[in-house]
């Protein structure tokens, strides 16, 4: 690896449960090109904020916390990782080097010819598909998810693990149509590992208003325990793990 | 061969290779003297046990007093998952509901139901005392009645008055009779203070020294009441004392022959309790039910006898297994049965109460006790120490729901079974009633037959005791080093007259040099005050039947401690990285600090300061090293606060690194509330990285995280906790508290304590009832790290 390419990150999770397999230590990287309505990291989208790191220092920091990520690993969040594919794949090698399962979370947004390398270079893609439907996943991202779904074949083509992640949003997504198109979709892809329902929740309102921005969701309800089941029975019903 | 023998009729010891005359001999023995030298747990239970097949295997243990040999012959390790645990009988339900509704009168008559005034309690000042004669399958209690507390003035009858007052009794006038004549412990301490040691204690440098009430933390190894029974200890003991000679008799020996004739003496007395009971405990135990019953009242002496700080239990799960094994095996009791006993024991043990003052509370608050029982562990010759019994322990938060205490404590290796493990993971998320400590660490330094006293504290059982010592507040230490030795908040010239710091950006090498000054001080005087505290707690205060329970020649150790340790650190962390200016008062003392620019805070695996810390446990144990003490004990650390952490915040000025005065102290080895910005496990780095090895008396860190947290299902966050713990201790962390709740309910708690009656958090080293902490210490609670990211 090359231990002087630089990156830029916005902070360092060093217990994280719920991004990838067992304990994980995830690097959260500044800087995203999207601003998903419901985001609850808004203090990661701008690109000139966080702090500038090696590779080199991140790999040896990463290195100290071995018995802790042996059974889990290294999660390399966002922001959106894949604007800064270089210091990824740097900080990938590394952790095989020491012996670490990665994953990569990201929006799929990169064109795949793009950031090849580093999709091959992660054990594990966390592939945040914010809908399955190309106009919703505007509105909700001001961005198409051909390239997301691009992504999601080309892991499959490689043969190559993929845990989906969708969140359901009231009056967005928690539409029980579209999330049955989406399972009739990936349920043929047998490079997903697993499908994470995440319920909306608006922990992350407050940044938002510290940052000076307008929060457009306050008023949306999370999605009930029910509607959160009926969403897990349309995929559950189709074969796929949840 | 049909032999009559005390307490069976017929004993048919047919198949077991054991002469009439060895019989007929063995009770002659008892009957004529009593004597029981010979008279062997194995030989005993022979007789005893009506000719079964014997599975005690026998060994070192027949003919000395030796439990550990006796453990681990015997001891039969459990590797299968907890399906075999049996829930409350109806009795065992039917019980616990009457020592809930007491409980919950003393919650509502302000934590005490009642007190004895009239007794001075001794081993055997109390009639027998019953929650329920009928349905009880263990007994005894401290008084005459359930939750009734006791007054034991030999650590200082002023204690006694105070409590008394403050929950609206009158000393009864005989007992002020008694000690007009009667010395304490606390005057013999007060008579011997110089100024200098009352000033200490008084500006809160040095605090909660057990000088006005019973030191504690001592364990009595009780095991060895049901393996030998009594009579065979008084006889051990009398050997010992012949023995005690010379041809001058200099005062450690005179002293020495005096203890052990108080042993004999509360030897038997202890009898005598038991024998009010109903129960003859010359003999040892001869089933589960009778080594529980005898271990309890071994137990309940010490709780008569001694107030002490901390009266753990020890190490007793995998000992009390042994008997259930072989009975489950002869079909003598059934798992039911067995867990019975194991949920009136521990019924029994949460029940134990002592009468002690608000400003004790303010201390050591929620009413602890500290009855600690040390489960699992790995045994020298490489197998695991779990039981059986280690799940039935356990087991008794789910048949009797959580609670503080017993104080229950996992030594943890790595190498422990992984259902086990998981089995522990669980019930912790479900209760936060469980604490773990490292067994490699401490197996290397205190072999595999330890226990812990209080929170932290290991010691060889029946081998080892502390001094126990309390704690110095090194951010006060600091605040004196800028301040030329006077107080902060009381102006006051505490240490000797240096010239105070100057105006102006204080600088690194400067502040240290002038902290390492002051320590050495601090360690000195802290040192003598305890030399003092201890010497007049063995004259008038002596744990005689704890000490029975020891070997004749010990170990002792004079276990300091210290609060303020991250405090500390990212003071002088500030100081080297950041810019930190005094500023003063009219009285020219130091009131706050301005600090400009950031700096590595402790608890972010950041070694800049880690090491900074770490520098500064090791100095100050060595000062504590060089120190001559009392009874030539082996001077020892602890980084443990306990529930002190808030008063030593509120007695302390404003710090260096930006904590105002009077805000509380980190608990124990902790990061400052707010500052790990990493998350758990980074700050689990930094307090893994302290040295144990100068920490011996141990290193208590208090893990506070919100379930959604720690993984997505309650499998998952099971898992997720083992890992963490696995990795905590294979990076030699030594102990940690782990809560795993939400906020909210704390919250909630705070508000309607009645529908809370039995929560439990874990504070620094033990548990508390959340409803029994004052509202300071619950807010202390709640505005600790609670580590939440998702």
């Amino acid at each position: 690896m090359n231990r002087e390419v630089t990156g830029r990150i916005h902070s360092i999770e060093s217990f994280g449960s719920v991004d990838g397999p067992g304990i994980r230590y995830v690097l959260f990287l500044q800087g995203c090109p999207l601003k998903c309505l419901y985001c609850h990291n808004p203090d990661t989208w701008a690109f000139d904020d966080g702090k500038i790191v090696t590779a080199g220092e991140i790999v040896d920091d990463i290195a100290t916390y071995r018995n802790f990520i042996e059974k889990g690993g290294v999660t390399i969040s966002g922001g959106e990782p894949l604007l800064q594919q270089e210091f990824c794949a740097e900080v990938l090698d590394g952790c095989h080097e020491l012996g670490l399962h990665t994953a990569l979370d990201t929006s799929g947004i990169m064109p795949v010819e793009m950031v090849q390398d580093v999709l091959d270079k992660a054990d594990l893609i966390l592939l945040d598909i914010k809908s399955i439907d190309e106009t919703m996943c505007e509105t909700i991202t001001g961005a198409s998810n051909r390239n997301a779904l691009a992504t999601l074949r080309y892991r499959e083509e490689r043969g190559m693990d993929v845990w989906i992640r969708h969140v359901v949003v009231p009056g967005y997504t928690l539409d029980f149509e579209m999330l049955a198109r989406m399972a009739d979709y990936l349920k043929d892809f047998s490079c997903i590992k697993k499908v994470e329902l995440l319920p909306f929740h608006k922990m992350g309102e407050y940044k938002w208003k510290e940052l000076g921005r307008h929060y457009s969701l306050t008023d949306v309800p999370e999605p009930s325990e029910e509607d959160m089941k009926k969403a897990a029975e349309l995929f559950d019903s189709r074969g796929i793990k949840l | 061969m049909t032999t009559p023998l005390p307490g069976k009729e017929d004993i048919d010891v047919t198949g077991v290779p054991i002469s009439q005359d060895f019989v007929k001999w063995v009770l002659a023995a008892k009957a004529s003297s009593g004597k029981f030298c010979v008279f062997t747990q194995f030989s005993y239970n022979l007789l005893f046990q009506g000719g079964k097949e014997m599975d005690f295997k026998h060994g070192q243990y027949d003919n000395e007093i030796n439990v550990r040999d006796f453990i681990v012959d015997n001891y039969t390790p459990y590797d299968g998952d907890d399906s075999f645990l049996e829930g409350p009988t109806d009795r065992t339900r039917e019980l616990w509901k009457e020592v809930r509704t007491l409980m919950d009168e003393e919650h509502a008559k302000g934590g005490v139901l009642d007190i004895d005034n009239h007794t001075i309690s001794t081993i055997t000042a109390h009639k027998p005392g019953y929650i329920d004669k009928e349905k009880e399958t263990i007994v005894g209690l401290q008084t005459d009645a359930p939750l009734k507390r006791a007054i034991m003035p030999f650590g200082g009858i002023r204690m006694v008055r105070t409590s008394l007052k403050a929950y609206g009794k009158e000393m009864d006038p005989q007992v002020e009779e008694v000690f007009k004549y009667r010395k304490t412990h606390n005057d013999g301490v007060f008579d011997v203070y110089t100024d200098e040691m009352k000033k200490a204690r008084h500006n809160g440098i040095i605090t909660g020294l057990p000088d006005a009430y019973g030191r504690g933390r001592i364990i009595g190894d009780y095991r060895r009441v049901p393996l030998y029974g009594v009579d065979f200890l008084i006889e051990q003991k009398k050997k010992a004392l012949e023995g005690m000679v010379a041809d001058y008799f200099n005062s450690p020996l005179i002293r020495q022959r005096e203890e052990t004739s108080e042993q004999i003496r509360a030897l038997g007395e202890l009898k005598e309790m038991a024998a009010s009971y109903g129960y003859d405990i010359s003999r040892p135990a001869k089933d589960t039910k009778e080594a529980i019953q005898w271990l309890y009242f071994a137990y309940l002496a010490a709780v008569k006898e001694q107030n002490g700080a901390a009266m753990s239990l020890g190490r007793v799960s995998t000992f009390l297994d042994i008997y259930a094994q072989r009975d489950l095996e002869n079909g003598v009791y059934t798992e039911s049965q067995i867990q019975e006993f194991i949920d009136h024991f521990v019924m029994k043990l949460r029940m134990v109460r002592f009468l002690r003052t608000p400003a004790y509370d303010e201390l050591f608050s929620g009413d602890p006790t500290w009855i600690t029982e040390s489960i699992g562990g790995m045994c020298l010759d490489g197998r695991h120490m779990v039981t059986k019994m280690s799940y039935r322990f356990l087991h008794t938060l789910v048949n009797l729901g959580p609670a503080p205490e017993p104080n229950m404590t996992i030594l943890w290796s790595p190498s422990l079974p992984d259902n086990f493990k998981k089995f522990c993971a669980r019930l912790s998320i479900e209760t936060s009633s469980i604490q773990y400590e490292s067994d490699e660490l401490m197996r290397e330094k205190f072999g595999d037959d330890y226990g812990i006293a209080c929170c932290v504290s290991a010691m060889r059982i029946g081998k080892q005791m502390q001094f126990f010592g309390a704690r110095a507040n090194l951010a006060k230490a600091l605040l004196y080093a800028l301040n030329g030795g006077k107080d902060e908040r009381y102006n006051d010239q505490v240490a000797p007259v240096t010239e105070p710091v100057g105006d102006g950006y204080l600088n690194y090498d400067d502040v240290l040099a002038r902290f390492d000054h002051i320590c050495d001080w601090l360690a000195k005087l802290y040192i003598n005050t305890l030399n003092i505290i201890h010497y007049m707690h063995d004259k008038y205060c002596y744990e005689r039947i704890q000490m029975a329970l020891h070997d004749e020649e010990i170990v002792r150790t004079s276990a300091c401690g210290i609060a303020g340790l991250s405090v500390v650190a990212d003071s002088l962390s500030a100081i080297k990285y950041a810019k930190v200016k005094p500023i003063r008062g009219e009285n020219g003392l130091i009131t706050d600090f301005e600090i400009e620019g950031d700096y590595p805070k402790f608890g972010n695996n950041d070694p800049r300061v880690d090491e900074i810390a770490t520098d500064i446990v090791k100095n100050f144990m060595q000062k504590l090293q060089h120190r001559k003490t009392y009874r030539e004990s082996k001077p020892t650390m602890s980084i443990l606060t306990i529930t002190s952490n808030v008063v030593y915040g509120k007695k302390t000025g404003s710090t260096p690194d930006g904590r105002k005065a009077g805000e509380p102290f980190a608990p124990g080895a902790n990061p400052m509330h707010g500052r790990d910005s990493h998350g758990c496990v980074a700050s689990m780095m930094s307090v893994a990285k302290l040295p144990y090895d100068y920490s011996e008396d141990g290193i208590s860190y208090t893990f506070s995280i919100v379930p959604g947290a720690l993984g997505k299902s309650e499998d998952q966050r099971a898992e997720n906790l083992v890992d963490l713990l696995d990795g905590y201790f294979k990076e030699k962390g030594h102990h940690i508290n782990v809560n795993v709740m939400n906020r909210e309910v704390l919250l909630d708690a705070m508000d309607h304590p009645e529908l809370y009656p039995q929560l439990t958090v874990r504070v620094s080293g033990y548990a508390v009832n959340f409803i029994k902490l004052t509202r300071e210490q619950q807010m202390d609670v709640i505005n600790r790290t609670f580590h939440t990211r998702f």
